[in-house]
């Protein structure tokens, strides 16, 4: 419908200039029409894909889709891209199924929509199938505290083994810009350089998984997605994971959005510091894992927008009768990575630091989990380990959820604290 | 300003404003689970100034808001940082924010981005 009256100057887009501007584009201030909007946020990411070589023609590439929005936007961007730019690259969507009810049956059914309107097969792989256990069991047993770090550690293995099962080594996710400066400043509070190092780049590949990880939207604005997402009419599903705290990612995020509000460009600004540090980070440092034991969960690599554990999973301390998995979780997490400690690169943080002593030197000799034959630097993976746990426990957890009935919160977990600062602290003393 | 004009209360004077007010993005959760509102305010607000945007989002707060978070919704008065407004799809940036002087019939969209991905 053409409009009625001649539109004035200052609200023309300043692209095309003969459409009204929908949008105010926050890394430049650009005012845009919808048409405009959409032909530059697909471009950006062009440029992104074409400029680290990010896709190999001939290859299958699977999307790490949740139904949220960044993987939905990430899907059909990515489609229209394949389409327009003729990339050859099969892609399919890969979703994980932690069996969270009122959550997850809920947005998986958007995926499967998704699906169909993109024309991409669609696999999914649930916990319960791989591991014995959903979400809604694990929290029944361990309660609601530390269950991030179950589903972080569940989830990298879930869709490493989904993408196996495809026959696919790379997986694309939906990390954006805002994701990725909270990660960028959360490992700077922490002075965690070695995560700094990696959070920034945006494809991954360790010697603990064959399958690479990447992240097309890095340089993507949270904003222009949603405003991407409603202006083309995306179907996305947008409900909080009910059982994810709101820790110190939470803070993190609060932080990005009010800087965002007073200098739109700090988000791209925080996310380049990030890329400009990881240059200047020693390599010794990159392969350190530098936080203390407990918080050293795999969050930080997982858990900040990868199939949809977007804001939770501060990967924090344990709770409830975690103490005995986070002992063999430690163990499997010095001998992960060449231990070298650099000390002056370790800021000294919380008390229970600076008991640290110097770990030996360690050749990280990766092979197969003797139980389920994932790659790891251990007898048993992690998810083993944490299984391990979860299945012994069972009827002890019993005894356990009716004493945290009784004394509640503040006592009993604070005493789990304390047993689990201890236990971690004898682990690194040994 | 209108301290001697005590006798008016709000919208008196001027037909009350018809808007279509629409939440997504999960900020539906915070108004009764409810994505489109068709509602009236008042045409002018307690200074007897014509209704603005800012206006609006102290009425929707006190008025249409039942869940008690409001901070998920506003901070500091003012909408909270990483939920966009969108003035008849215009993204309320390019329309003056607080200060837009809502019209009848104007669909106002209010979409979280602080959900997950």
């Amino acid at each position: 419908m053409p409009p009625a009256l001649p539109i004035p100057a200052s609200k023309l887009c300043e692209s095309c200039r003969s459409t009204r501007a929908l949008i105010s584009r926050p890394k430049t201030h650009q005012k845009l029409c919808r048409l405009c909007f959409l032909a530059t946020f697909e471009s950006e990411i062009h440029a992104t894909i074409v400029s680290t070589n990010l896709f190999t023609r001939g290859s299958r590439v699977a999307i790490g889709a949740s139904g949220g929005k960044d993987s939905t936007v990430l899907a059909s961007v990515l489609k229209t891209l394949n389409e327009r730019y003729d990339y050859g690259v099969e892609f399919v969507l890969l979703s994980i199924d932690e069996g969270i009810k009122g959550y997850r049956d809920d947005s998986l059914e958007t995926v499967k929509r998704n699906a169909v309107q993109y024309g991409m097969e669609l696999a999914i792989v649930s916990y319960k199938e791989l591991y014995g256990w959903s979400m809604d069991s694990v929290v029944e047993s361990i309660g609601k505290k530390g269950n991030c770090t179950y589903c972080g550690v569940f989830r990298r293995q879930a869709l490493d083994r989904g993408a196996e099962r495809l026959g696919i080594n790379h997986v694309v996710t939906g990390h954006n810009a805002d994701d990725i400066a909270e990660t960028v400043l959360m490992n700077l509070l922490r002075g965690d350089l070695p995560r700094l190092h990696r959070c920034t780049s945006i494809i991954t590949s360790s010697t603990s998984s064959p399958i690479a990880r990447s992240k097309p939207l890095k340089y993507a604005y949270e904003k222009e997605i949603v405003l991407y997402a409603l202006h083309k009419k995306l179907d996305y599903f947008s409900t909080e994971c009910i059982y994810s705290p709101e820790a110190f990612r939470g803070s993190a995020r609060t932080l990005i959005k009010a800087l965002e509000k007073v200098r739109p460009s700090a988000i791209l600004d925080i996310v380049r510091s990030g890329e400009a540090f990881s240059t200047m980070i020693p390599t010794q440092a990159q392969t350190l894992d530098a936080r203390p034991p407990q918080e050293s969960g795999v969050e930080a690599d997982i858990g900040d927008g990868d199939a949809g554990c977007s804001n939770g999973g501060a990967g924090r301390s344990s709770g409830g009768e975690m103490e005995v998995m986070e002992k063999a979780l430690v163990a499997e997490m010095s001998g992960l990575e060449t231990q070298i400690i650099p000390t002056p690169y370790i800021a000294p943080g919380k008390p229970k630091k600076t008991k640290q002593t110097p770990k030996k030197i360690r050749e990280q000799k990766m092979s197969n989990c003797t139980r389920c034959g994932y790659l790891t630097s251990q007898k048993l993976c992690k998810a083993c380990t944490l299984l391990e746990g979860l299945n012994k426990n069972r009827p002890k957890t019993v005894v356990e959820v009716e004493a945290e009935i009784e004394d509640e919160e503040a006592s009993s977990s604070l005493r789990r604290g304390m047993e689990a600062i201890k236990l971690a602290e004898e682990v690194i003393m040994s | 300003m209108g301290e001697q004009h005590d006798s008016s209360p709000n919208g008196v004077h001027s037909k009350p404003v018809t808007l279509d007010v629409e939440f997504s993005g999960g900020l539906e959760t915070l108004f009764s689970s409810q994505r489109s509102h068709r509602i009236q305010i008042p045409a002018k607000d307690d200074s007897e100034q014509p209704a603005n945007l800012g206006f609006l989002v102290r009425y929707l707060c006190e008025n249409l808001m039942k869940d008690k978070r409001k901070e998920l919704f506003v901070l500091e008065d003012r909408i909270r940082p990483g939920i966009l407004v969108l003035i008849n799809d215009v993204d309320w940036e390019l329309e003056g924010e607080e200060e837009y002087l809502v019209q009848d019939d104007d669909t106002i969209l209010f979409v979280s981005t602080l959900h997950g991905g």
